[in-house]
């Protein structure tokens, strides 16, 4: 039946999110020794912006490792770019609505009573290029060619920018040990007024990183077009009520352009459609 | 009926079904190529070998 989601107590999209949280961080007595994970499965790329760094992490982050092949060993990233593709040609940016990690967080705080300001169209548009920019030049160009005098070049993005780093990462270690909290300096400082001004503002604006700023987003919203996993909207059923629209986290024009490059595939759109007109699947 | 500009030009640049196939399975295809390439050249090992030390850059000391 059409829109009979909207009574569940916890929804798919969240059941989704927290089975994948749950297996992108399983090593769960890292956070009580403060130590990472060292086993095999580290070799691969999980699909979300997950720090290797977390105590919990069982995977590799694909934007550290995109990062530090370029900048580090001077090739042509095969393993890690094909890796992307294969998720980004799957899912598009399912993996977003639906996998990463640092989305989970920013939906739940999304969830606070507090005021919800929409933003003016003229900043929101051009602003959601800037994740693209942020792909480009700190992910790709600075660990490319801004290498050191030994040679190697600093994941950029995961020093100054990344807040799921300083969340997953740098702060349960930090409170596991001591030693790091004496080295901890300005860098650290900087990092954790990034990550409390995004979670601040994903409070009062629906998943802001994920927006402006997520390089990974960046590169699947490239295959969202023609990604086997696609939203559809029936024109028939459609009574043009724009319910979807308004609910829209990533304020997508729904009736218009469904498989924008901006949809996350959360399923927001299906479940408040009155009439079924809205859905997903692999096809 | 004319269609807004916008949708014009998002009709446009629709792919017919063939084309979609062929873009999905051409990619897919170049993924597996890709990882393929990466682990005959030992690429997994590099990003195993980084993601089982500590990155202090990552977590805001390095």
């Amino acid at each position: 039946m059409p829109g009979m989601h909207r009574n569940r107590i916890i929804s798919r999209q969240r059941v989704i999110q927290l089975v994948s949280a749950a297996l992108c961080n399983g090593y769960a007595v890292g956070f009580q020794k403060g130590r990472i994970f060292t086993g095999g499965s580290k070799a691969v790329c999980v699909p979300v912006l997950n720090c290797y760094s977390c105590p919990g992490a069982l995977g590799a982050c694909p934007i550290g490792a995109l990062q530090t092949a370029l900048g580090t060993k001077r090739h042509f990233p095969f393993y890690v770019l094909g890796t992307l593709m294969l998720f980004g040609v799957l899912l598009g940016r399912a993996v977003c609505g639906l996998l990463c990690p640092f989305g989970l967080v920013q939906d739940l705080l999304y969830k606070l009573p507090v005021p919800k300001p929409r933003v003016p169209r003229r900043l929101d548009r051009p602003a959601r290029y800037f994740k693209y920019v942020v792909l480009a030049v700190l992910v790709v160009l600075l660990p490319a060619l801004a290498v050191t005098e030994a040679g190697i070049a600093s994941p950029y993005f995961c020093q100054y920018l990344c807040p799921a780093g300083t969340l997953g990462g740098g702060i349960p270690l930090l409170l596991a040990d001591p030693m790091l909290r004496q080295v901890a300096g300005a860098l650290f400082r900087w990092k954790v007024v990034i990550l409390v001004v995004i979670l601040a503002v994903s409070a009062g604006i629906c998943r802001p990183f994920c927006k402006y700023l997520c390089p990974l987003g960046a590169f699947y919203s490239v295959f969202n077009r023609f990604s086997f996993y696609q939203m559809d909207l029936d024109k028939r059923k459609c009574v043009d009520c724009k319910q979807c629209e308004k609910t829209c986290p990533m304020n997508v024009q729904v009736t218009q352009d469904i498989n924008s490059l901006e949809c996350i595939r959360c399923g927001a759109c299906k479940t408040v459609c009155p009439t079924g007109a809205i859905s997903s699947a692999f096809k | 009926m004319r269609l807004p500009p916008a949708e014009r030009t998002r009709s446009a640049l629709k792919p017919t079904k063939k084309a979609l196939w062929c873009l999905r399975l051409g990619t897919l295809a170049a993924a597996f190529l890709l990882i393929g390439i990466g682990l005959a050249r030992g690429e997994h090992l590099g990003v195993l070998q980084k993601a089982v030390r500590i990155c202090l850059e990552c977590i805001g000391i390095g």
